[in-house]
């Protein structure tokens, strides 16, 4: 079923406003909860708003022009697959779409010469292929449980998704410490001071297209949450402590661990996907086509 | 006040110092300091510095790689000279190999006094280049409102 159009395109445009200033203070209070768990007192809450503030108002310095073009597209791909998914749109799409935008991430470290930026590059492409197939065995997931990949549909579901798709849940959780940048996982850049090789894909963006990045990884963490709260999409206010649980646990692995190789990571998100994801959609499809007809 | 006194990025470079100011620049990363507090991150990269923080005299060997990263750094951007090695080559400024202060390579901002220079000087150092930053921010924009 296809969603009502104007419905869609109101929570698009919401999610096009909204998301970065969601998304701006997720990241201030995930900076104060890491510092309180380092002991110290931390940035201000509107931290984050400053940082991508003063980014504005350095000069650009580029190695090569095409560098614009590619954190542009970044950027905007990003935000389009983030509305994609609030205005109910097809959830295999949403995936292609942010897929598209990493990609455009990788190329403009790769656009650029430095070894530090190709390097950032090479591993936020170990990244991508280590995460993906989790994420499609999620939107598969929910297609088993709710028989539509339209998030409309998902959403409004009330099947209480999660408990289907309990290992889907765990799996999701697991690559959402990659997406996050967290550590175990942060390979290709972090948030953490000298963890990075000079700082891993983002390198050799300076000024507002560094701003740029920042403002694409606050629409994404928004769409990430959003995929939690799909599983919870029976019960709102279960979804919304489900989303406050899983990130306060983010930040707490991220304070926790210290990362691990870029083969640890990938096979770590692999074994997840193939045993977690693959198992539960295994029980699921004998228990709809076997048990129940 | 711009958003560019509320974030400063530093970059901490090693000239040839002794080690000392440099373990007095991350304590005030620490908790005791927590320099964080006024969003001022330790970046490892000169792209995206806005303070260039150096320790030790400048030597024959390092003065390109130096004057290479201060390049890097985009603009606005200031220079301090943490601890008197840095200012002026110290106890070190006789020796063959040494140029003597950092400000013979590259043009310095601020300097910070003590051998080890204190964490809590580093910081007013810090805080004193802000201000200069505000007024090199308000010069670059001049210019660029003229043509315009």
């Amino acid at each position: 079923m296809i969603p009502e159009p104007w419905a869609a395109i109101v929570n698009a445009v919401i999610y096009l406003l909204l998301a970065p200033v969601v998304g701006g203070l997720i990241a201030g209070i995930d900076r104060r909860i890491t510092a309180r768990m380092q002991g110290r007192v931390g940035p201000p809450l509107l931290q984050p708003f400053y940082d991508v503030g003063k980014l504005f108002e350095k000069e650009n310095l580029v190695v090569t022009t095409t560098q614009n073009f590619y954190v542009l597209s970044y950027l905007v791909f990003m935000a389009v697959s983030g509305a994609l998914f609030f205005s109910g749109g097809d959830m295999l799409l949403v995936i292609f779409a942010f897929t598209l935008s990493h990609i455009f991430l990788v190329l403009g470290a790769y656009a650029a010469f430095s070894p530090y930026s190709h390097v950032g590059a090479e591993r936020e492409l170990i990244q991508i292929i280590a995460y993906e197939p989790m994420i499609i065995i999620t939107a598969a997931g929910m297609y088993m449980v709710t028989k539509s990949f339209y998030v409309s549909d998902i959403v409004q579901s009330a099947v209480p998704i999660v408990l289907y798709l309990p290992g889907v849940f765990i799996g999701y959780l697991i690559v959402l410490t990659i997406k996050l940048r967290k550590s175990p996982f942060d390979l290709s850049t972090s948030h953490h001071a000298h963890q990075e090789l000079v700082k891993g894909v983002t390198t050799d963006f300076a000024g507002p297209n560094l701003a740029k990045i920042e403002i694409a990884h606050w629409y994404e963490y928004v769409f990430l949450l959003g995929v939690v709260y799909l599983f919870f999409g029976f019960n709102p206010l279960l979804a919304i402590a489900a989303i406050i649980i899983a990130y306060f646990l983010e930040i707490l692995i991220d304070n926790t661990t210290s990362r691990v190789k870029w083969q640890m990571t990938l096979r770590s998100a692999w074994l997840v996907a193939g045993t977690l994801g693959i198992i539960n959609l295994g029980v699921l499809y004998y228990l709809r086509m076997v048990i129940v007809p | 006040m711009s958003y560019l006194t509320k974030s400063p990025w530093i970059l901490h470079y090693d000239a040839s110092s002794c080690n000392g100011c440099d373990i007095e620049v991350l304590a005030a990363l620490t908790p005791v300091y927590d320099v964080e507090r006024f969003g001022i991150i330790n970046t490892g990269n000169p792209k995206h510095a806005d303070i260039f923080l150096v320790t030790g005299s400048v030597n024959e060997q390092n003065r390109e790689i130096l004057k290479n990263t201060y390049d890097q750094i985009p603009n606005p951007k200031v220079v301090i000279a943490v601890g008197i090695c840095a200012s002026s080559g110290g106890i070190f400024r006789e020796c063959y190999n040494v140029m003597g202060g950092i400000d013979k390579v590259i043009p310095v901002d601020v300097w910070v006094p003590g051998c080890a220079a204190r964490p809590e000087s580093i910081i007013d150092g810090v805080v004193k280049a802000l201000g200069i930053l505000e007024e090199k921010r308000k010069a670059m924009k001049i210019p660029a409102g003229d043509t315009a």
